[in-house]
């Protein structure tokens, strides 16, 4: 494997970019040429789970005719992840314009931005942007976007449980398939894609596949946009290259100190020192939707795995047995082996307990538990027992 | 005609519809896969997780219940993944769920307890009680519905019961994590918000969360009160599916064997409210044809078209709550439960000269809204409660077994007099279109003096499972009397489940339909997919207890409610006529609005 040094990149904030014009030019070419130089791009989601957007567009296009809708996923919960804020914050008409240019391809007249229901601040100049927005591309092409608060629940960001809290129900992941791209909001073919993935495939129409794709790794490609936290001199956005070692980032944020990095929030992976070499950013290493927490020595693994089980007991939307119990057993037993009241062995338990709920939990929220939950405790058993 | 999709389940190959869920395929080769959240009756939710499978080439485990069948797909049902699993899943809900299951009233007949026996080896809980750490409560404010949260694992089946079914949704989720629990509006008692007490919801919880109030206990020390007579009556439904508690197949009419047991168990009459399900027919029929009367002829206002029925209680509430403007469009007519009540402790007493003062007045109902209908203020116009308990069929199976009878081995007996007897018009009130079939066999006589002009009485248009069944009935060859109804065209509509009673109100109100009669029950198939009827459920056998209603009815040497001889007896002795001064004061009763939040 080979590993990038770390490499900032410019793409998303700092260049200068008349939306309506690259509209203007991307609308001239063909549905499918903007399909194809979104796949060719190697563009992933992401939001985390990095699913090619050009196939997202793709299958939903090639639904039947009817109503289709193109959706922001504003909604970002991801503990430690603040990056969708900053881009809506700076450069709200690149994100807007990614859903134009993806509901021209997919043939929708509607869109929304499902907005974190923290991120109401955003909302006014959200709106007014909005508004400039809508008279430039009026006579482009027939499309409004219309804003959607969300309430505050993480599992609103799972993309079932955004429709279900957007049709007015409760906000509870639903059975899969059918897809989105089948049948999303009110059951009509949909593309919901991250605030990150829009803006970068607007990127991509501007300056063609090639440049994205000349960055990253071949199954990671292009740059991302990170939000680095925890125990660094340095916190902020930042925009790198995907594929770098954890190393390189360690050497350029950590504090001189690091013990440890959670690589993509609460769900995601906890890297100890001894792996930093070896440990890849990107969809073949350790995949993130954008946050790296950094902890250096003076932190407890255990108070930080503590910390990410609270918040999955409270945000499991319980419905599915694996989640909503599983997370309560999983911190009802690290208390119970750190107060001695339950054996060092009862974390074997604890982990089987956590790949049922890998393999068995309804959506992505309960089937991520595992992930911090088995790579704290593997790589930090010592701090859970004593 | 749907295509068919070819798969290996376990290694054996199966063939089903495109559409079907791995499950379906699962059952059609026998193949058992344990399931909690899943019913028959109800859309998909894929929540409890029991019944994942393994796919080759899924990433993770997928629901059975929930994965619809692709071609060419290899499951697995019985891998070290899926049994891992599986068992982690039934542990988790039962570190969760207040197991004290020798106190609980569904003790041996839970769905949890039976995953628990099959699948629990070590003797041991693998995980920590969580149930001291959880406020669970308690809800029995309602006569009918007891709603205890430490045993629900929140399957949701109740929830979609509630709002598929129903269109009631009394019951909702609420809260979220590990706080999330199944609840009612504002978490009110289910006494104080819209639940209709149909108990559609505790025939499909998969353990003891949703129970009926039983009154065993109370019925038995009536019984052993030396002092007290104990009347009991058996509503239509019941005779088709007490055999099914009691060790028999769906279908089978018990009608003897029952009355044998009441009488074993140490009832001192055993009557029938079929026999007031003839006499509903002779009020509700001459409230009708007078309407129709005031109606199209005096063109008096007061007379409100559509006449609704008003047997089924879980109807009246739902009308009550989410309908209040058509309260007169109702019958004032009481359900035969509580007529049966009203002339237990009056005619009945009178004539055989016991002070009704002493009587306690019992039904058997496939129904737990009889029970709150039995409380409400209205029935009392003997003067004392006019029903003093009642008992679901399933609650009459469990006496039966706690008196250690044998019940298919015993003999075949009849009805007590008075108010034993009764026509096949009355049997079929247990099944949706039955009130509206015996209504028409009635009232056609009285207009036309002939028999209404079905094959051997059986008006099959107003039967079977359709949600909703709009009939008309052209009157011809009227008697003098009624000669205005010539040519007339009564429509009729008959719907069971309370979407389906929804949906006729919408267009009886939106002007769209304008029918004359509207029989509505509340529980699909009507009452003999009540509430209080034995569990399980489904289509499959609710088809078989209506079949085993009609055959009943078939059967009968009287068809007619109005040739029913004690009927005839009771209006020439006691009542005068139909909708008279008498019957007034005891067989009618009226309505409240009630807020729907």
């Amino acid at each position: 494997m080979t590993y990038k040094k770390l490499k900032r990149i410019d793409l998303i904030f700092h260049e200068d970019c008349d939306c309506s014009q690259v509209l203007e030019k991307t609308f001239r070419k063909s549905n499918d040429e903007i399909i194809n130089d979104i796949l060719e791009s190697g563009l992933k989601g992401r939001g985390g789970a990095g699913f090619p957007t050009g196939l997202k567009w793709k299958f939903t296009a090639e639904q039947p005719s009817g109503d289709r809708f193109v959706i922001c996923n504003a909604d970002e919960g991801e503990p430690g992840t603040f990056k969708d804020r900053e881009i809506l914050f700076k450069v709200p008409s690149k994100v807007f314009s990614g859903m134009a240019v993806c509901a021209k391809v997919i043939g929708a007249k509607k869109g929304y931005i499902y907005l974190r229901g923290e991120y109401r601040f955003l909302l006014p100049q959200l709106t007014k942007a909005l508004d400039v927005f809508h008279k430039e591309i009026k006579d482009l092409l027939d499309f409004e976007i219309i804003i959607q608060m969300g309430s505050g629940a993480y599992i609103c960001g799972e993309e079932s449980a955004l429709f279900e809290s957007m049709e007015g129900k409760r906000g509870e992941p639903r059975n899969k398939p059918p897809y989105p791209t089948v049948a999303g909001f009110m059951n009509k073919p949909t593309v919901i894609n991250n605030v990150e993935t829009l803006v970068y495939a607007f990127m991509i129409c501007k300056h063609g596949p090639t440049r994205f794709k000349e960055l990253g790794t071949s199954d990671s490609r292009g740059s991302k946009v990170f939000s680095v936290s925890g125990d660094t001199p340095i916190a902020g956005i930042y925009e790198l290259e995907l594929g770098m070692s954890l190393d390189h980032f360690v050497e350029e944020f950590g504090d001189g100190d690091t013990k440890a990095v959670q690589v993509g929030g609460a769900a995601g992976f906890c890297v100890p020192r001894k792996k930093f070499k070896d440990t890849i950013i990107g969809f073949e290493g350790v995949p993130t939707g954008g946050s790296m927490k950094v902890f250096n020595s003076s932190r407890s693994m255990y108070n930080v795995l503590h910390n990410y089980l609270e918040f999955f007991e409270e945000e499991s939307c319980g419905q599915c047995t694996p989640c909503r119990v599983g997370c309560q057993q999983l911190i009802k037993g690290i208390e119970a082996v750190k107060k001695g009241e339950q054996k060092a062995a009862y974390l074997d338990q604890l982990m089987k307990l956590s790949e049922t709920m890998k393999l068995a939990s309804k959506c992505g929220l309960g089937q991520s538990v595992a992930n911090s939950f088995s790579s704290i405790v593997d790589n930090f058993r010592e701090e859970m027992i004593y | 005609m749907a295509n068919n999709i070819n798969l290996k389940i376990d290694g054996v190959d199966v063939q089903v519809e495109e559409g079907r869920t791995i499950l379906d395929a699962a059952r059609a080769i026998n193949v058992h896969i344990p399931t909690l959240c899943y019913h028959e009756d109800l859309c998909v939710a894929g929540n409890c997780r029991v019944c994942v499978v393994e796919v080759t080439g899924a990433r993770a485990l997928v629901a059975s219940c929930a994965m619809p069948v692709s071609e060419g797909m290899e499951v697995e049902t019985n891998t070290l993944k899926v049994r891992s699993a599986r068992k982690n899943i039934i542990e988790l809900l039962l570190s969760e769920h207040n197991a004290d299951c020798t106190n609980c009233y569904k003790n041996k007949q839970c769905e949890l307890q039976d995953l628990a026996s099959e699948y629990k080896t070590s003797g041991e809980q693998l995980y920590m009680d969580l149930v001291p750490l959880k406020n669970y409560t308690i809800d029995d404010f309602s006569p009918s519905i007891i709603k205890d949260d430490s045993k629900c694992i929140r399957c949701q089946r109740c929830v979609r019961t509630c709002e598929e079914l129903q269109h009631v949704s009394a019951l909702g989720v609420a809260y979220k994590g590990d706080k999330m629990k199944i609840s009612t509006f504002f978490e009110n008692s289910m006494f104080d918000v819209v639940c209709t007490n149909c108990g559609q919801c505790i025939n499909r919880c998969p353990t003891g969360s949703l129970i009926e109030r039983n009154y065993v206990d109370e019925v038995w020390d009536a019984i052993y009160d030396e002092k007290k007579h104990v009347v009991v009556q058996t509503a239509p439904a019941t005779r088709v599916a007490l055999g099914e508690d009691l060790g028999l197949e769906p279908g089978q009419v018990v009608t003897g064997k029952m009355v044998s047991a009441l009488k074993r168990v140490g009832f001192d009459s055993v009557l029938d409210t079929d026999f007031t399900a003839d006499l509903t027919i002779m009020e509700e029929g001459t409230e009708l044809l007078t309407r129709l009367k005031k109606a199209l002829v005096d063109k008096d206002p007061t007379a409100k078209l559509p006449m609704a029925t008003s047997c089924s209680p879980g109807w009246i509430k739902f009308i009550e709550h989410t309908f209040p403007e058509y309260l007169d469009n109702l019958s004032t007519c009481k359900s035969p439960q509580q007529m049966f009540g009203a002339l237990a402790k009056t005619y009945y007493a009178q004539k055989r000269g016991i002070d009704p003062e002493n009587i306690v007045s019992v039904s058997i109902m496939p129904c737990v809204a009889k029970k709150f209908e039995a409380d409400r203020p209205e029935m009392r116009s003997s003067g004392y409660k006019d029903v003093d308990y009642v008992l679901t069929t399933r609650e009459m199976a469990r006496m039966i077994r706690q008196a250690g009878l044998d019940f298919n081995a015993l003999p075949e007996d009849s009805y007590d007099s008075i108010m034993g007897e009764s026509s096949g018009a009355a049997v079929i009130f247990g099944a949706t279109g039955g009130v509206m079939e015996a209504a028409l066999r009635t009232a056609y006589e009285i207009v036309t003096g002939r028999e209404v002009p079905f094959e051997n009485l059986n008006i099959t248009p107003v039967r079977g499972m359709d949600g909703v069944k709009e009939v008309t009935v052209k009157i011809e060859g009227t008697l003098p009397d009624w000669s205005f109804l010539e040519g007339a065209e009564l429509k009729t509509v008959t719907a069971h489940g309370l979407t389906n009673a929804k949906l006729v109100m919408e267009k009886v109100k939106s002007g769209e339909a304008d029918y004359h009669f509207i029989e509505i029950m509340a529980c699909p198939g009507g009452c003999i997919g009540g509430g209080g009827q034995p569990i399980p459920t489904n289509m499959e056998i609710r088809k078989k207890r209506t079949e085993a209603i009609y055959m009943e009815d078939a059967g009968k040497p009287i068809r007619k409610s109005h040739e029913n001889p004690e009927v005839v007896a009771i209006y020439k002795e006691f009542l005068g006529e139909p909708c008279g001064h008498k019957s007034h004061e005891l067989l009618h009763t009226h309505y409240k609005a009630r807020h729907r939040y």
